[in-house]
């Protein structure tokens, strides 16, 4: 295990950020660390950076304790949302700080320093200010500024959150090639679970300053663990006792004896997926994600009669 | 239109009247018959001992406040601690205190009849009536000026930079040096302007602990007034005159070293660094 968070609890005045978490992340991998704001998720990132002192529990980095260490001995990277970049030194002397804090050879420090900025795609702004630079190439400069020390963890605390959407997605993309490059263990704090899924190959889902579920991304969308993982990783709809994402439902024109009638609301086409809203007798209101071919089949529109049937369903105690 | 150039005509007006003519003036009057009368009361012993009573004076406080200034503002701004409320509500306080009221307290503390004067005079200790009480003095009144420009800076600037700083493997102090500082430095250097403005312009607080004794305890603004009182208006108005000079010099020098690092040239950095 690259790192290993044991019964760690974590109070802010009355307020529980953290209780009695314990997780273990594997060598080499990418977690994301997915929920709500408030989950305690920031929190668990900065426990392991050693940002922020645990009040009780333990961290492991490789193997070693680390709980007591302060941040400069801990040997990780961390990323900011803001991207924290010292604003009075050039590109190349943000990318530097840490070899330079260590001492390397300036011949070293440079080679090694433009090795970093081709990798981040920055060569060529060396000389720059941050203020001259995009939100984009700001985290991007972060980020080999947070690898040039050769990490044994990088923590990345929210880092696209700051960013617009386009480039967001860009670096989501970036960073997960870059992932494949570097191949260091990377954690990530995010509130969006489509870049959790987008990015990660683990996500640990938190909620209330505790774990709800941990695993593949895949594993949380279809075999989800609580009502409250069902409905942080996808849109579901509660159909009766059950729990139902809008693409399991079948919609016909007639009745089959098993389904249930409802009417039409409302159709919106988002390109090749419609959403149908339709509203059931009990008044409770479902949506329904349909392929376009098919809403245009069935001639679907407003106060159209029609019978649905949930095709999976889920049911938590 | 019509309302724009009212309002500058107003602003103009206040200035003019108020700053403008009066130190123009002082200038005039000085000048007035000439060289010769200005040269021989800058020549004058008890002159020169003022000018340079001054300067130590504020070569010892200016230091002393920047440092305690930073660290103030670095404990209020980033610490959390019971009775910080107060702390904060202290600093202010030469700033609403009449310099005179903190002279005659200093007074009440270190004079041969205070708290401290006993124990002072025992051990041939003179802090009233001499230049210690003096810096006391000065260092109160010009106190808040740097944790108050300091202050916002760091406000503004957060942690983010230096927390970054931190997993990189920079201490503390590598931290300050490399990080902190160089971000808060244009709030520093105001303060430390303003700080300077403040103690070359002192007069209540050192006119009370000083004693006034010519050629001894005597500063730049106490000498102004003396030549005044005596009527020798040339040497009042000499002794003004290179009062404000230097006061000119504190702001041009301020405006040199912002010009010698120009670091950044795009941004909003530097008006943030003064708001």
């Amino acid at each position: 295990m690259s790192i290993a968070v044991r019964g760690v609890t974590k109070r802010f005045g009355d307020f529980v950020a953290l209780d009695d978490v314990s997780v273990a992340i594997a060598g080499g991998s990418l977690t994301a660390l997915l929920g709500p704001s408030g989950s305690g998720k920031s929190t668990l990132l900065r426990v392991i950076a050693g940002l922020e002192e645990p009040d009780e529990g333990k961290v492991l980095i490789l193997g070693e304790h680390a709980t007591g260490l302060p941040p400069q001995k801990r040997e990780v990277g961390f990323v900011f949302q803001h991207y924290a970049a010292f604003k009075h030194l050039t590109v190349r002397e943000n990318v530097a700080f840490g070899l330079r804090i260590r001492k390397r050879p300036k011949g070293e420090i440079r080679g090694r320093v433009d090795e970093l900025l081709e990798l981040v795609q920055l060569n060529g702004l060396a000389e720059r200010y941050p203020a001259q630079l995009s939100g984009g190439q700001r985290q991007r400069m972060a980020l080999a500024r947070a690898l040039a020390v050769e990490p044994k963890v990088l923590l990345l605390d929210e880092p696209f959150g700051a960013l617009d959407a386009r480039v967001r997605k860009e670096l989501r993309t970036w960073l997960r090639r870059l992932h494949e490059d570097v191949h260091v263990t990377t954690v990530l704090v995010t509130h969006d679970q489509e870049e959790a899924m987008d990015v990660a190959d683990r996500i640990v889902l938190m909620n209330e300053g505790r774990i709800e579920q941990t695993g593949k991304p895949r594993d949380l969308y279809e075999h989800p663990a609580s009502e409250f993982v069902m409905g942080f990783v996808g849109p579901v709809n509660r159909f009766d006792n059950s729990f139902v994402r809008p693409h399991d439902f079948e919609i016909e024109l007639e009745p089959d004896g098993t389904s249930r009638e409802g009417i039409v609301k409302r159709v919106v086409h988002l390109g090749f997926e419609v959403r149908v809203e339709v509203a059931l007798p009990d008044d409770n209101e479902i949506w329904i994600q349909l392929s376009r071919e098919r809403t245009e089949d069935l001639d679907l529109e407003p106060g159209r009669s029609v019978f649905i049937r949930p095709e999976k369903t889920k049911v938590f105690a | 239109m019509r309302a724009r150039y009212g309002l500058r005509f107003a602003a103009l007006t206040y200035l003019t009247l108020l700053l403008v003519l009066p130190v123009g003036l002082v200038f005039y009057r000085t000048f007035q018959h000439g060289l010769e009368p200005v040269w021989s009361a800058m020549t004058d012993p008890d002159f020169l001992h003022a000018l340079w009573l001054t300067l130590l004076i504020a070569l010892i406080a200016v230091p002393l406040n920047t440092i305690f200034g930073v660290a103030c503002a670095l404990v209020l701004v980033r610490q959390r601690f019971r009775g910080k409320a107060v702390l904060n509500a202290l600093v202010d306080l030469p700033f609403a205190l009449s310099p005179v009221v903190v002279g005659l307290a200093l007074f009440l503390v270190y004079a041969r009849t205070g708290w401290f004067g006993p124990w002072l005079d025992a051990h041939g200790i003179q802090i009233v009536f001499a230049l210690p009480a003096m810096v006391l003095a000065t260092i109160f009144v010009s106190l808040p000026f740097v944790v108050r420009e300091v202050v916002p800076v760091l406000r503004e600037i957060g942690t983010e930079q230096e927390e970054a700083a931190w997993t990189l493997g920079a201490s503390s102090l590598s931290t300050f040096r490399r990080i902190t500082l160089p971000a808060i430095r244009w709030g520093v250097t105001y303060g430390v302007v303003l700080t300077t403005a403040r103690c070359l312009g002192e007069f209540g607080a050192v006119s009370v602990v000083s004693g006034n004794l010519i050629g001894k305890t005597q500063t730049l603004t106490l000498h102004v007034n003396n030549r005044f009182q005596a009527f020798d208006l040339v040497g009042a108005y000499t002794a003004s005159v290179v009062l404000a000079l230097l006061a000119l010099m504190t702001l041009f020098l301020m405006n040199l070293f912002r010009k010698e690092t120009p670091r950044v040239h795009s941004g909003p950095r530097r008006d943030e660094a003064l708001r």
